[in-house]
């Protein structure tokens, strides 16, 4: 198949969005230490920068090998007479990647900043007792494996975007700003470490009591929101034009959807809030806008503002009781919200385009490497297509990411030890505190 | 508990697999890629069920 080809307008537009990429990581950093404590706030910010780090050079060595572009070489199977495409067949180091302005050039840059953003969701979930070298091993992992695996069912022209060209099932899974593949997947493993790594300390009680353990900045929490903001509007763009066909003119409608799908989750969640405990709740509110943006990106080039309102709203109330519910009932200790924001919100988000979304625009076919056809209204089969990938999140990479995490926790064990979370993370790992002019007051919530 | 719902997990996807690759009718690939749907939620209240934190280990 012959590799796409972009104009030069439309590569100088896609490249100003991906450069956009990193502010969305810079937000979920800050939101990840505001919402940890202030004895770990020095430690979370280091481990955000060596994730990043991390994940970028772990995807270079063989992350774009294993998740490739649509139309590049890939290891396929045939069943029943349909063929498999699972997984790419590139070589390491980005070694045949021309970095001559191509669309598989753009992805590369692309996806090495998305991978980072998918490795920072699930230290918030792990904030206050992960320590930085599990942080290290197990962000290499999700970079090197899980994340390329999926991208490249998705982005890369295999087995769930065939869906439509070998069965007939909608126009085979699509998901413009990685709603599944960025959020979904950092979300699940953010799941994944929080059982691995238990509650923190002082959380669950014996008498059945939770008490809430606020974050300890909340200018840094609502700071990175509006960080995040940018970094989407990028993400969600540059997402369209590479992995649907969509023109840079489509941007403004995907900026559009995006601002309006987290204001409305973020409003949402703030009433929601002041109804029940009679104050809109700040960090909530922050989970909100974030959630609003993850479950935008699946379907921001398909959907009209009206729509983009609606999957916010729902996305605000769906995230504000899923918090409460993975903390209280199923007992999930998730001091930055990743897996309801990222996990609960990405799925709804996906369903959302399969709900919702309208093709009258001509939608690129990874599979084919050709553009579509658009056609008028709701194309049927687009839910089946939307729910087969919820199926595969659930069914493969959940059971993937948390067996290999438990691999590597036998071989190093993810959590720090009783003194170094009382001491904190700053403390006890880096030797200093993130703020050295404060006086360390006893800690209300950790039993002496 | 825990394994048996880490294995329902994958074995809801077969089911959808297996559902994309055996009916060409709609209304009977999309049953089961229901049910198969409904197979994983099984295995995932199994999974957090079992990751409860007993009484005696609250601190």
């Amino acid at each position: 198949m012959p590799p796409q080809k972009l104009t030069e307008v439309t590569t100088v537009a896609c490249l100003f969005f991906i450069f956009l990429v990193p502010l969305a990581a810079a937000g979920l950093a800050f939101m990840n230490v505001g919402l940890g404590r202030s004895r770990s706030a020095g430690h979370m910010m280091l481990a955000s920068l060596c994730a990043l780090a991390v994940a970028g050079l772990a995807y270079f060595l063989c992350g774009f090998a294993w998740q490739g572009f649509i139309g590049s070489p890939a290891h396929i199977f045939n069943l029943s007479g349909k063929s498999w495409n699972w997984i790419a067949a590139e070589p390491f180091f980005f070694r045949k990647l021309a970095f001559e302005g191509s669309a598989a050039s753009l992805a590369a840059v692309f996806q090495i900043f998305c991978v980072g953003l998918a490795a920072l969701i699930p230290l918030g979930s792990g904030a206050d007792r992960w320590r930085l070298r599990a942080i290290c091993l197990s962000t290499g992992m999700l970079a090197a494996l899980t994340y390329p695996l999926f991208a490249h069912w998705v982005w890369g022209g295999g087995w769930l975007a065939q869906l439509g060209v070998n069965y007939g099932v909608g126009r085979g899974f699509l998901d413009v700003g990685g709603a599944g593949t960025i959020q979904v997947v950092g979300g699940l493993t953010a799941l994944a470490v929080t059982w691995i790594l238990g509650p923190r300390r002082g959380k669950y009680s014996a008498d059945g009591m939770a008490p809430a353990i606020p974050g300890h900045n909340a200018v840094l929490v609502l700071f990175g929101c509006v960080l995040a903001l940018v970094g989407w509007i990028g993400l969600n763009s540059a997402g369209a034009i590479l992995f649907t066909g969509g023109e840079p003119s489509g941007a403004a409608l995907i900026a559009i959807n995006t601002m309006l799908a987290a204001s409305a989750s973020a409003l949402t969640a703030a009433f929601i809030t002041k109804v029940r405990f009679g104050k809109p709740d700040a960090s909530l509110t922050a989970n909100g806008w974030v959630g609003g943006l993850v479950a935008s990106s699946a379907s921001c080039a398909f959907v009209i503002p009206a729509e983009a309102v609606v999957i916010g709203s729902i996305a605000g109330a769906v995230i504000i009781f899923s918090v409460e519910w993975f903390e209280l009932r199923m007992e999930v200790d998730d001091p930055g919200g990743s897996v309801s924001v990222h996990a609960v919100g990405g799925i709804w988000g996906i369903l959302a385009l399969g709900v919702f979304g309208q093709f009258e625009r001509p939608v690129l076919n990874v599979a084919a490497s050709s553009l579509t056809a658009g056609g008028n209204g709701i194309t049927s089969g687009q839910w089946l297509a939307q729910l087969i990938g919820i199926a595969t999140l659930l069914g493969f990479v959940l059971p993937l990411t948390y067996g290999l995490n438990l691999l590597l926790n036998r071989f190093y064990p993810f959590r720090v030890s009783v003194e170094g979370e009382r001491q904190g993370m700053d403390l006890h790992e880096l030797g200093a505190g993130a703020y050295p002019e404060f006086v360390t007051h006893t800690d209300e919530f950790f039993p002496r | 508990m825990k394994a048996v719902g880490f294995l329902m997990l994958p074995a809801g996807w077969f089911l959808v697999l297996a559902a994309i690759v055996l009916f060409a009718a709609a209304p009977l690939r999309a049953g089961f890629v229901l049910a198969g749907i409904a197979v994983e939620i099984l295995g995932l209240v199994l999974v957090f069920r079992s990751h409860l934190i007993p009484r005696e280990e609250k601190r």
